[in-house]
């Protein structure tokens, strides 16, 4: 723990590294907002239906 | 293409709800107990393993893992297999996973009521045990990622992403927050000490929450929800959304845990920014679930299951909007330590995880039997009474939690407290302790009657087995993304890059909180009066720890006007940086002990122990007779100095060499002032006369109440003499 807590220590101007984390994190989601807007009507529909339609493989003995 | 044939393993899914029910019973059953012993502190008088400290963990843990952790098992592993379309990778493993958590369950059921415990809350466990929990917890995500790299479904459904993030998240959060140096096979102590263990114990905590208790459940209610509605999901766009910024949001919030305290300013405001950012992906996750029941509110009204989903879903939205709200400072400084926190935990557990774990067993027990729930009106009254006793458990602990606040905070003209007594805050709320003890015996009746209900159903359905079927074996596509193909989707059948993505969003937000606790000088601010403490304060600090004192008693003064006045200078984070595990508490049962030290005289923590009702009249604290007679154990005093030294703490050689001769003149200087009462010192000459020749006479100075003494006195003490120079 020593060893690490050295290391990050020495790190000039450590506190950037959570704005960093936050842009990343700005960044990411509206990436990911963006992308999930943009989906395809019917493979949402598709993805939907995944729980419903699993009965249908099943064989009843 | 060909169509393949396979079995779904129904018997593991069995075997978890079953364990779910059992555990279930026990740890709201030893909640209740607790809960009457707010009303008869003394009910299980003179008998250590079912004393209040000793209990409390064994129910948090029993409710967290035992109950909930087999529920969340049990609806995993059916609805991964059928998500997937395919049977669960290992049956070996599957076995190792059940058998291996029922082991565990029952090795904490053990220690912890034996006073073997870190005190870390959540995370009481021993080493040997924290580490087969990590073992068998491998076993499950192996088991987990080897079934979806062998499924016949190419797209991963949106609860087995959650069930992913849970995962991975648990692992790294125990493993992190369990890093201990062994003692004994049974004693360890935390590598972490005071601002910085507490650090990395609520960012466990609070993840804990939220990965082992929340993530695993929203994929359950992505698959349980539409199932017994016959519906798919509202929004499959929000629920991309919702997965993606409640994981990244979640694991920057741990902070909230400790406003008011040590911690640099900008990571508590850090913590409580995106505590309220939360709101929004826990809020879109309700409204998901609940909109997927539009259109089927005629359903509601008759369909127990659902009755049950949707009390569970609208628990969820309150308690993830009253979290944020608790993690802003103003509402922090009032509801911390009080007994709003336990209605908050408990709207958590009961409704939310509680009530969803029954809407599963109900739907998925008649389903798997082949057969109808034995009756319906049974299952509506355990719908009605478990929300009665919610609504009779929550309530009077936010009423209570309120006027503890406000009569903690209450000041006189003159400057002095209004109720200076603690004693006085508690007295005022015995009838709210009386109608939370009401409200949660309705709560575990419902349970029993659903054990009664489902065993009538199993006992008329059929045999659970393996379930056949068939689906058609995965066309190989190729790694790349197609032509066309958006990267979420191309991500969707992908289970090891969404696995690493979500991994990388836990690990940012993770980091950000491990650098400042690991940026937190264990010698800032350096106070050269802290001292380690004696070996004989080390070994009643041990005790205190196992009677697990920590769970009424706080150790943290926040800087408040009221609450320095009460108990003296506020918390300063130099003073806690011998303090392996830390012992800040969060729940003011009892008042605060930092500066207990030298408060009362030697007689008076005697008596105190002996019966607290003597010292303290109308104190709700039990006694603990057997520290005034049993004998310490010091055979490991010197192991334990050893581990302390190594984790940092200045105990020279020289220290630990003389510390058994300076633990006897320490113990023989406390024999003395206790002799010094008369009345006292007459019964033991007496016992002595009496029992002198015997082996089992314990001499007073080698009893455990001289080391627990010890300690007490001299708690929060290096500060005043530092003063007084």
């Amino acid at each position: 723990m020593k060893f690490i807590k050295g290391h990050l220590e020495s790190i000039d101007g450590i506190a950037i590294y959570p704005i960093i984390s936050l842009v990343i994190f700005t960044l990411f989601f509206v990436l990911l907002f963006a992308r999930v807007v943009l989906y395809k009507k019917e493979h949402l529909e598709f993805l939907k239906k995944i729980p419903l339609t699993e009965d249908e493989n099943t064989i009843v003995s | 293409m060909e169509l393949q044939q396979f079995k779904y393993d129904n018997l593991i899914v069995k075997k978890f709800l079953y364990a779910t029910l059992l555990w279930g019973i026990v740890g709201m059953s030893v909640g209740l107990i607790l809960a009457f012993m707010f009303l008869f502190p003394n009910i299980t008088e003179g008998i250590p393993w079912l004393s209040f400290g000793r209990l409390r963990p064994l129910h948090t843990n029993a409710v967290i893992f035992a109950f909930i952790g087999n529920a969340l098992f049990g609806g995993v592993y059916y609805s991964l297999q059928r998500l997937l379309k395919a049977r669960m990778y290992s049956n070996f493993l599957s076995a190792v996973n059940f058998w291996g958590w029922q082991l565990i369950i029952v090795a904490a059921a053990l220690s912890i009521p034996l006073g073997y415990t870190t005190s870390k809350e959540y995370a009481e466990l021993e080493w040997p045990i924290d580490i087969a929990i990590a073992l068998v917890w491998v076993a499950f995500g192996i088991n987990m990622i080897g079934t979806i790299l062998k499924r016949r479904q190419r797209h991963l459904y949106v609860a087995v992403w959650f069930y992913i993030a849970t995962f991975v998240t648990v692992a790294v959060l125990h493993i992190f927050n369990s890093l201990a140096y062994p003692v004994s096979l049974l004693k360890s102590y935390s590598v972490y000490a005071g601002v910085q263990d507490a650090l990395v114990q609520w960012w466990y905590g609070h993840n804990a929450v939220a990965f082992f208790l929340t993530t695993p459940f929203l994929g359950l209610m992505y698959y349980f929800v539409p199932k017994a509605a016959h519906r798919p999901i509202y929004s499959y766009r929000l629920s991309i959304v919702h997965f993606w910024s409640l994981i990244f949001i979640y694991i920057w919030a741990g902070p909230h845990h400790l406003l008011y305290s040590a911690l640099p300013d900008w990571a508590q405001n850090l913590g409580v920014a995106f505590s309220v950012m939360l709101i929004a992906p826990s809020w879109g996750g309700m409204i998901n679930g609940l909109l997927t029941l539009r259109g089927v509110w005629d359903k509601v009204r008759t369909d127990p299951t659902l009755k049950f989903m949707v009390v569970a879903i609208t628990g969820y939205g309150m308690a993830t909007l009253e979290g944020p709200l608790l993690s802003l400072k103003s509402i922090n400084a009032i509801a911390h330590f009080s007994d709003w926190v336990i209605a908050h935990v408990h709207v958590g557990a009961l409704a939310w995880n509680g009530f969803l774990t029954f809407a599963i067993a109900y739907w998925l027990i008649p389903k798997m039997a082949k057969t109808k729930l034995y009756s319906t009106g049974l299952a509506n009254f355990h719908f009605w009474i478990g929300t009665l006793g919610i609504v009779l458990y929550a309530i009077p602990m936010y009423i209570s939690g309120v006027t503890q606040a406000f009569m903690w905070k209450q000041f006189n003209p003159d400057g002095t407290l209004v109720y200076g007594n603690f004693l006085e805050t508690v007295a005022q709320i015995i009838p709210m302790y009386w109608m939370r003890a009401i409200g949660g015996s309705l709560y575990i009746l419902g349970a029993i009657i659903m054990i009664y209900n489902i065993y009538k159903t199993i006992k008329v359905g059929s045999p659970i087995e393996d379930e056949l079927a068939e689906a058609p074996a995965l066309e190989v596509v190729g790694g790349r993304r197609l032509i066309g193909e958006k990267f979420h989707a191309w991500l969707e059948r992908k289970p090891i890059q969404l696995t690493l993505l979500a991994t990388v969003a836990i690990l940012i937000g993770g980091l950000v909180q491990i650098i400042p606790t690991l940026l937190v000088k264990s010698n800032i601010p350096t106070i050269s009066y802290v001292k380690p403490y004696t070996p004989l304060e080390l070994e009643g600090r041990d005790l205190y720890i196992r009677e697990g004192c920590v769970s009424c008693h706080s150790q943290m003064i926040r800087p408040f006007r009221s609450e320095v006045v009460r108990y003296g200078e506020y918390s300063k984070a130099g003073e806690y940086v011998y303090e392996h595990p830390f012992l800040w508490g969060s729940k003011r049962i009892g008042p605060d002990l930092l500066r207990v030290g030298q408060k009362y005289n030697d007689a008076w923590h005697l008596n105190h122990m002996y019966d607290p009702q003597s010292t303290s009249p109308g104190s709700i604290m039990p006694s603990y007779p057997w520290l005034i007679t049993n004998e310490l154990d010091t055979r490991q005093t010197l192991a334990k100095m050893k581990v302390m030294a190594k984790l940092g703490v200045p105990y020279t050689d020289e220290d630990i060499n003389s510390a058994l001769s300076h633990l006897e003149q320490q113990s023989e200087a406390i024999k003395n002032r206790l002799l010094e009462d008369p009345q006292f010192a007459a019964s033991y000459k007496q016992e002595e006369a009496e029992m002198g020749g015997s082996e089992d006479f314990v001499p007073l100075n080698n009893r455990e109440i001289i080391a627990m003494i010890a300690y007490l006195q001299r708690l929060g003490t290096d500060i005043s003499q530092a003063k007084n120079k």
